[in-house]
């Protein structure tokens, strides 16, 4: 009897062995490491994933960090999109494997965990692959920036240019949770505030699997454009049933809130064509970022980069820019605040800056997806239709409650 | 125009026909399910992942080896029900003396790993799959724009449905099957091999789901968490039908469709829940479900 347990409890350890979380520990000191936080392989893992490790060890790579007189290593882990393993990676990241910055970390209810942790720890936290605007505005922290994108933006972004492209009457398909309430909020207070109309909305579960109900609906409300308040799967699913039901090819358009290339790039262009979005960064713009898109595609089986695999590059980049000036990554807090006072400058995101309330700011662009013959080689998605000015782009610092700020 | 309930007639019928599409995918999936657990008293929780293999399999074939749709659709079926065949013989048939739980597990399980094997490979954004060119383009219904391919799926779940009614009601090895579910021991001893046939189901059951995971590649996105997002609500179809039983399945898939259709129109926030609602009703007057038998 007692063998026989004690087999099942060999089982049973080797089992949680197995199943533990890949984290690498290595304790020494002047090293800086950076560990990628995020969803490796849930419904997010195509927007940020594997590829944000990519891009961050590219990044490193391309730093040459011992021309700096830097030693630097990349960690990674996922959180499952869930809220306490976040934080407790994050925990134990920071101590027991001496890791120095958090980067990436998709999923609005782990970075608001992780958030705290990393304040009371006072490290370093990068956001590139989560949008919630809440981190530079009522849950901002003197140790987080908000790289790539936020909500508040992409809606804005959407909702002012395509009103301005002629897109007058909205109607709304929204995904029935906060996230989804948020996003039509919004954008539906953009377009009034632009001039246009919302001619009707409808909330649809979350998940959902079949969209045709709504795109009828959508369909007879005769709004010229339909806002997809939703992400993910919910988008794919609903742009790929608009081709199938004539929606885009009868005149109405779609306007994606949260489209990430992955997510046109697994439609395809035949369902995707005609769809408008807003995007921080697009990999076919100049030359260094095609360099990056290209050997991005070569190491992750023909997938281009996402704004957000792009973020985390540029965000990684800058990190150890101002680390090398002052050869000292220790005291969270103080590597934010130093780089807020400079620019920023990186090969995909060129020149920007960092607010006081955390907000890495850059111009936005809206993009339509092209038409099949339009498309002329692997990854050529998008045409440019405006670009929406750094100085525009984001939620006005006054407007998001930032303690950071009011304490100023 | 002629409204009801402020709702435009053109627009409820459009919406009663999306529903009878959706439900056919019930019908198909919980007839699936219904024939294995009337034969095998297996609660086969691995029948999304079956569905979604047979989605993933069209897409390899269509991918990797050029076969088109029309081919899938006979050969995914095939091959997952063969894939079925060797689960049962492998694992399932140590479990029939048991108790129902330990199939559900076992099952369970299996579906989770399939899943997560797909999903490691895939990623989780899914897989385009055109329509086949026969069947693209819409039909001008004059209340509403229906999609051809939608009209296919509707003619060729019914069919299938038909068809495996009649196979199992009116034909000699549809007996066979009844007798076996009713006492194995009594018809393996008129000489029938009862074990076979209990194989043959479960991959004809799996067969079934795979086939459904084929009509629906081109309508929603090829994805491993596909089948996981309908397995439930098809669970709850079963529910109401009365488990095991056929044409309980089939009939509850479709109406149950419609009735999910007609929620998305008036109050979209309830059609999550619609189907779950009425099988707890179901369930306080007719606990064996609308067209089961109390054992």
């Amino acid at each position: 009897m007692i063998k026989q347990l004690n087999t099942h409890l060999r089982k049973i350890c080797f089992g949680l062995l197995v199943a533990a979380p890949a984290v690498q520990a290595q304790v020494s000191d002047g090293v800086v490491r950076i560990g990628v936080l995020n969803d490796l392989s849930g419904t997010y893992a195509g927007l940020s994933g594997p590829g944000s490790v990519w891009a961050a060890k590219q990044a490193v790579a391309d730093f040459e960090p011992e021309k700096h007189g830097l030693k630097v290593e990349v960690v990674a882990a996922d959180h499952q999109n869930k809220p306490d393993v976040g934080a407790s990676v994050a925990r134990r990241w920071f101590d027991v494997d001496k890791v120095d910055v958090i980067v990436d970390v998709p999923t609005s209810s782990v970075i608001l965990a992780v958030n705290e942790v990393v304040r009371e720890k006072n490290k370093v936290l990068l956001v590139s692959g989560g949008g919630s605007s809440d981190l530079t505005g009522k849950a901002c922290s003197p140790n987080t920036i908000h790289w790539t994108y936020d909500t508040w933006a992409l809606a804005n972004g959407t909702g002012k240019a395509v009103v301005g492209s002629g897109g007058k009457s909205w109607f709304f398909m929204t995904a029935d949770y906060a996230f989804g309430h948020a996003l039509e909020r919004d954008t539906a207070s953009v377009v009034e505030k632009s001039g246009g109309t919302v001619m009707g909305k409808v909330r649809h579960p979350f998940p959902g699997t079949d969209f045709s109900s709504y795109l009828l609906q959508a369909q007879a409300s005769g709004a010229q454009i339909i806002g997809l308040a939703n992400a993910g799967g919910d988008t794919i699913v609903a742009v790929k049933q608009a081709s199938e039901f004539g929606i885009t090819a009868g005149g109405q358009k779609l306007a994606g809130l949260l489209v990430f290339i992955s997510d046109v790039q697994a439609l395809g262009l035949e369902a995707a064509q005609g769809l408008m979005l807003t995007a921080a960064w697009y990999w076919d713009m100049n030359d260094a970022s095609r360099e990056f898109g290209r050997a991005f595609a070569a190491a992750n089986g023909g997938k281009f980069p996402t704004m957000a695999q792009a973020g985390v590059y540029s965000a990684v980049t800058n990190y150890l820019r101002t680390v090398a000036v002052n050869n000292d990554d220790g005291n969270g807090a103080e590597v934010v605040a130093r780089m807020k006072a400079v620019k920023t400058e990186d090969k995909l995101f060129g020149e920007g800056s960092i607010r006081a309330d955390g907000r890495k700011i850059h111009p936005l662009y809206l993009f339509e997806v092209k038409k099949p013959s339009e498309s002329k080689y692997p990854g050529d998605y998008y045409k440019l239709l405006s670009t929406i000015p750094a100085d525009e782009a984001f939620r006005p610092m006054s407007a998001g409650g930032c303690s950071l700020v009011t304490l100023k | 125009m002629a409204t009801l309930f402020d709702v435009p007639l053109s627009a409820l019928t459009g919406q009663l026909m999306l529903g009878l599409v959706n439900g056919s995918f019930y019908a198909i999936l919980s007839l699936g399910l219904a024939v294995i657990f009337g034969m095998l008293r297996i609660i086969n929780f691995a029948h999304g992942a079956f569905f979604m293999m047979g989605a993933f399999f069209s897409w390899m074939c269509l991918n990797y080896f050029g076969v088109n749709y029309w081919w899938s659709l006979l050969l995914v079926p095939l091959t997952v029900g063969i894939v079925g065949v060797v689960i049962e013989r492998a694992l399932l048939q140590w479990l029939y003396k048991l108790d129902h739980l330990y199939g559900l597990l076992l099952t369970f399980g299996m579906a989770l790993i399939i899943e997560g094997v797909f999903r490691n490979e895939f990623g989780v954004s899914g897989q385009p799959y055109a329509v086949p060119e026969a069947l693209k383009g819409a039909m001008n219904l004059g209340f509403m724009f229906l999609p051809v391919y939608r009209v296919w799926v509707i003619v060729a779940s019914l069919a299938v449905c038909a068809l495996t009614w009649f196979m199992i009601e009116r034909t000699r090895l549809g007996s066979y099957l009844r007798a076996a579910t009713e006492n194995p021991a009594l018809t393996q001893a008129f000489g029938i091999n009862v074990p076979v046939m209990v194989m043959l189901t479960y991959g004809f059951g799996v067969a079934l789901a795979s086939f459904a995971g084929v009509l629906a590649a081109p309508v929603l996105q090829v994805s491993p968490m596909m089948g996981s997002q309908l397995i439930i609500v098809v669970f709850a179809v079963v529910v109401i039908g009365g488990m095991g039983s056929i044409f309980g399945a089939i009939i509850t898939g479709l109406s149950l469709g419609v009735i999910e259709g007609l929620a998305k129109l008036f109050y979209p926030e309830v059609s999550a829940t619609i189907v779950f609602i009425i099988m707890a009703i179901v369930l306080l007057f007719r606990p064996a479900g609308l067209f089961g038998r109390a054992e």
